[in-house]
């Protein structure tokens, strides 16, 4: 299958081995992946800062440039979720990578191998606006090695929200200490969720607090491979 | 405010100037119960149980008895009945006072109250009082500090939709009503279950089979 | 509401410093999470019964006017007297004008967060009426000079401790101790004599029913019941929003509410009571129509749905922020996620510029809503309305609005920002950011942006 993707601006600045990874698999698996160079953000930064309009032109761009692809991927719920409710006819095109694997593909072992213990972070927009529902969880189980750990809130935010991380800094930190404290106390040496933007939340504190955990998007796990 | 009628009337119609729709509401929601009556009387049970209410269930014709084991078992000498309530609920050895219109007063130094109801809803352990014959007014449920209530088994339906239906059948609507779960209770300090702040605090319900 | 209520992120950061009151908070909220969870549980229709109360909420402000009439109409039919308040000081005048006209110096009241709103206390006492709270959580606020942090549980910042003092420093003397259920027989015994002999009560209401004029109190602790059946004079303040169109709807609402408040399958005790009944009750009763900010609320399109709320508080106790901050942080009567939008709807954006953005937008609330609210996509409307009203866009919004404008500009932007950033750099982590971005680094470290995009891998993999 021909598969677009959708970097997204975070992934393309801060955490590229996220997009190499949801490269490397989809070719692994035998899939061709294009990689429209024109793309930039999907606006949902704009959107939810309360700038509709630079948004809605952002959406538009993204309508644009992707228009003609029958499958978009995106290693990201949060834009997946966003897009796909502002443009209604993106359902069916438009994917979140586990989702891609799980629902469009049908694939959950995609011959990773990973031997450590796993914590698995339901974002919200995994949980709630992009309903991907255990596409994740399937995966992982089937990674070689990989033992999963449960962490005791698992369906609460991580406290990121976008601009609310620095708006509202205190109690987004609060929120994030909460998080890091379950993921010390499951065991857990790898942290994983399908949202790079979470990731760097629970990254940057878990580095402020210098714990061993690492976290590592979901792309990236299915990525490693024994040999 | 006479003014305010017709401003309050012409804020919401220019509110609603874009003629929002509201097609008819959906109802797909269960109504009828499932349960045959034996289980839909043990839900009842269980459910007022689970209020920390005490709920007895007691053999057609053996009501006086646990009538009069009730207030023994309190202590309660003098009780406040409605005017109309069955003759053979009037057990001896309590000293029972009809409500005269009694005032507040006079209530808060009763030993307790012994009513019937309008009818039960098995699914959430509630008794409906609708001042009809054999419940009073809602006073009397309310100042003396127990109250023990007679419900028929026939009476207990299983969902609220199905008492609700009933209520308007009964032509009930409009009359005082009061839905009753468990006794008075507060979670106001520290999330702690308190039974008894302002209601009777001891509730005991009765459940007399059908003959 | 006060129009200057300080901005939400630094109400927030102080009460986050609160460890009592964080602790409270999370006790609370969890415990009445997991018991709503098991009884929503056991209702195998819950999400048709919730479909339902929404589309009924719907219908309800569609017709709004209609229903107005309707029940207006069917209160006077039933013996009782309706009057319409445009704003807060013409429902606090109907309730003085009554209080005068039968001499009363003082009365009882049902907790109601309408009457928190129109602020009625303050403004019978300045009438010379004092009004006695009989809920046992606002007679402790009442009697500690404090105000609410919950819908549901007003006092859940207070522990038992706090309450005992005060308790001893107004209703009890110094023998009481800090038991639940001594407490409770405390304020039991302080209001008993009170609700035997008031003259006038003042309620709230959950429910009106347009069709038959009827009015319903849900509650627990039998105050309610006390005031709206004791005393000879009743006056109920209802907001315009709070009707239903029929008797049989309280079949949705009715198991709607119960658990998604408390998480009990019913409430002890619901009161329904239509105009006067000459053999039961008050012998006179007013109704109090609503609007203060309702029909405000009600001409936007997108945030109408907020008056769909039936104040049960389920969004607040799952809410990371509420949970967290508790709800005086939000500095309106109404807290947490329905707060941050009911509470500019009402007053208007510009009176609480910071309460649409007090969200991370995890959607915990809109899952929870009995009626369905759609609370992220009402705040993310209401924050776009902020923004304008604020008048002066954020110039860096405006910069990566242009960045992401063209690929050429996105990477130029890339290229740039890893020069820049290479000072910042120790040991592969950003430490410390210049404002505004110290608000992430004072907490967080960040990830440098990588030296090699993904679109410069891409590219030279060809």
């Amino acid at each position: 299958m021909r598969v677009a993707l959708f970097i997204t601006c975070i992934s393309d600045s801060l955490t590229p081995e996220v997009g190499r990874s949801t490269v490397e698999v989809l070719e692994r698996l035998g899939h061709e992946v294009v990689f429209p160079p024109e793309q930039t953000c999907c606006g949902q930064m704009h959107l939810n800062s309360g700038y509709r309009e630079e948004a809605d032109r952002l959406g538009e761009r993204f309508m644009r440039i992707f228009d003609g692809f029958d499958t978009i991927v995106a290693p990201s719920s949060s834009c997946v979720g966003t897009m796909r409710e502002l443009h209604p006819e993106l359902h069916g095109r438009l994917f979140e990578f586990s989702e891609l694997l799980v629902t469009r593909l049908g694939v959950t072992d995609v011959g990773a191998s990973f031997p450590h213990r796993v914590a698995y972070h339901a974002t919200c927009h995994s949980l709630r606006l992009t309903a991907i529902g255990d596409a994740p969880l399937r995966l992982l189980d089937a990674v070689a090695g990989l033992e999963r750990v449960e962490l005791s809130e698992e369906r609460e935010c991580c406290g990121f929200g976008g601009t609310f991380a620095i708006e509202n800094a205190d109690t987004s930190t609060a929120m994030v200490i909460d998080k890091c404290a379950e993921i010390a106390a499951s065991g857990a040496g790898v942290v994983t969720a399908v949202d790079s933007s979470c990731l760097m939340q629970i990254g940057g504190r878990l580095s402020r607090e210098g714990a061993a955990v690492r976290t590592m998007h979901l792309a990236e796990i299915l990525n490693q491979t024994a040999a | 405010m006479s003014g305010s009628r017709e401003l309050i009337l012409e804020r919401v119609r220019r509110a609603l100037a874009d003629a929002p729709l509201a097609p008819e509401s959906p109802r797909d929601y269960r109504r009828a119960g499932t349960l045959s009556p034996v289980a839909r009387t043990e839900l009842f049970y269980e459910r007022v149980c689970d209020y920390r209410a005490e709920a007895r269930r007691v053999r057609a014709g053996e009501l006086p008895v646990a009538i009069t084991e009730v207030f023994a078992a309190r202590g309660a000498q003098r009780v406040c009945v409605p005017n109309d309530i069955a003759s053979e609920w009037r057990v001896d050895g309590v000293n029972f006072v009809d409500d005269e219109e009694l005032s507040w007063e006079e209530l808060d130094h009763i030993d307790g109250v012994l009513t019937g109801c309008t009818l039960a809803i098995a699914e959430t352990g509630t008794i409906v009082l609708s001042a009809g014959a054999g419940e009073g007014r809602r006073a009397i449920t309310l100042i003396p500090d127990l109250h023990v209530c007679v419900i028929e088994e026939r009476q207990i339906v299983e969902t609220v939709p199905e008492a609700m239906t009933l209520l308007t059948e009964l032509g009930a609507q409009r009359r005082p009503l009061t839905f009753i779960s468990g006794p008075s209770a507060t979670s106001d300090i520290e999330l702690n279950r308190v039974e008894g702040v302002h209601g009777p605090r001891n509730l005991v319900v009765l459940i007399e089979e059908s003959a | 509401m006060s129009a200057t209520a300080r901005p939400f992120p630094e109400a927030a950061h102080d009460a986050l410093r609160d460890a009592q009151l964080r602790s409270n908070l999370f006790v609370a909220t969890q415990t009445i999470r997991d018991k709503r969870n098991q009884v929503v549980g056991e209702l195998s229709d819950w999400e048709e019964l919730r479909e339902a109360g929404r589309a009924i909420k719907a219908d309800v402000l569609a017709n709004l006017d209609r229903y107005l009439l309707q029940f207006e109409q069917a209160v006077a039919d039933a013996g009782g007297q309706v009057h319409w308040a445009a704003d807060a000081g013409e429902a606090n005048q109907v309730v003085l004008d009554v209080a005068r006209a039968h001499g009363v110096t003082e009365l009882v009241k049902v907790k109601s967060l309408t009457t928190d709103e129109i602020g009625l206390n303050a403004a019978l006492e300045a009438g010379g009426v004092s009004a006695i709270e009989t809920d046992l959580a606002e007679l402790i606020l009442q009697l500690g000079g404090d105000w609410s942090s919950h819908i549901l549980v007003p006092a859940i910042h207070r522990n038992r401790t706090e309450i005992r003092d005060i308790f001893r420093a107004t209703i009890a003397d110094d023998a009481l101790s800090d038991d639940p259920g001594e407490l409770a027989e405390a304020s039991r015994t302080y209001l008993r004599e009170r609700f035997l002999t008031a003259r006038m009560a003042v309620s709230g209401a959950n429910f009106g029913v347009a069709e038959t004029g009827t009015v319903c109190v849900v509650e627990s602790e039998g105050n309610g019941r006390m005031c709206t059946t004791l005393p000879p004079v009743l006056v109920t303040i209802l907001g315009i929003e709070k009707l239903i169109p029929s008797f049989a709807d309280l079949e949705v609402f009715l198991q709607l509410l119960p658990r998604s408040s408390t998480g009990e399958r019913m409430n002890p005790y619901t009161s329904l009571w239509t105009g006067v009944n000459a053999a039961d009750g008050p012998q006179e009763f007013h109704v109090v129509l609503l609007d203060a900010g309702r029909t405000n609320a009600l001409a936007d399109t997108v945030g109408r749905q907020a008056l769909h709320c039936i104040r049960c508080s389920a969004c607040l106790n799952v809410c990371p922020v509420y949970s967290r901050t508790g709800g005086q942080a939000y500095g309106s009567i109404y807290p947490g996620p329905i707060g941050a939008i009911l509470t500019p709807l009402l007053y208007g954006v510009e009176h609480a510029p910071t309460l649409p953005f007090a969200s991370s937008l995890c959607g915990a609330c809109y899952e929870v809503c009995p009626v369905k609210i759609d609370i992220p996509s009402v705040l993310l409307h209401l924050r776009a309305k902020a923004v304008e009203s604020a008048g002066k866009p954020s110039l860096t919004m405006a910069a990566a609005g242009w960045l992401f404008g063209g690929r050429r500009r996105f990477a130029a932007a890339q290229r740039l920002g890893r020069l820049a950033q290479r000072p910042l750099i120790r040991a592969g982590k950003i430490r410390r950011l210049p404002p505004p971005l110290d608000a992430w680094t004072r907490t967080r470290d960040l990830r440098p942006l990588a030296g090699e995009s993904f679109r410069e891998w891409w590219e030279r993999r060809g």
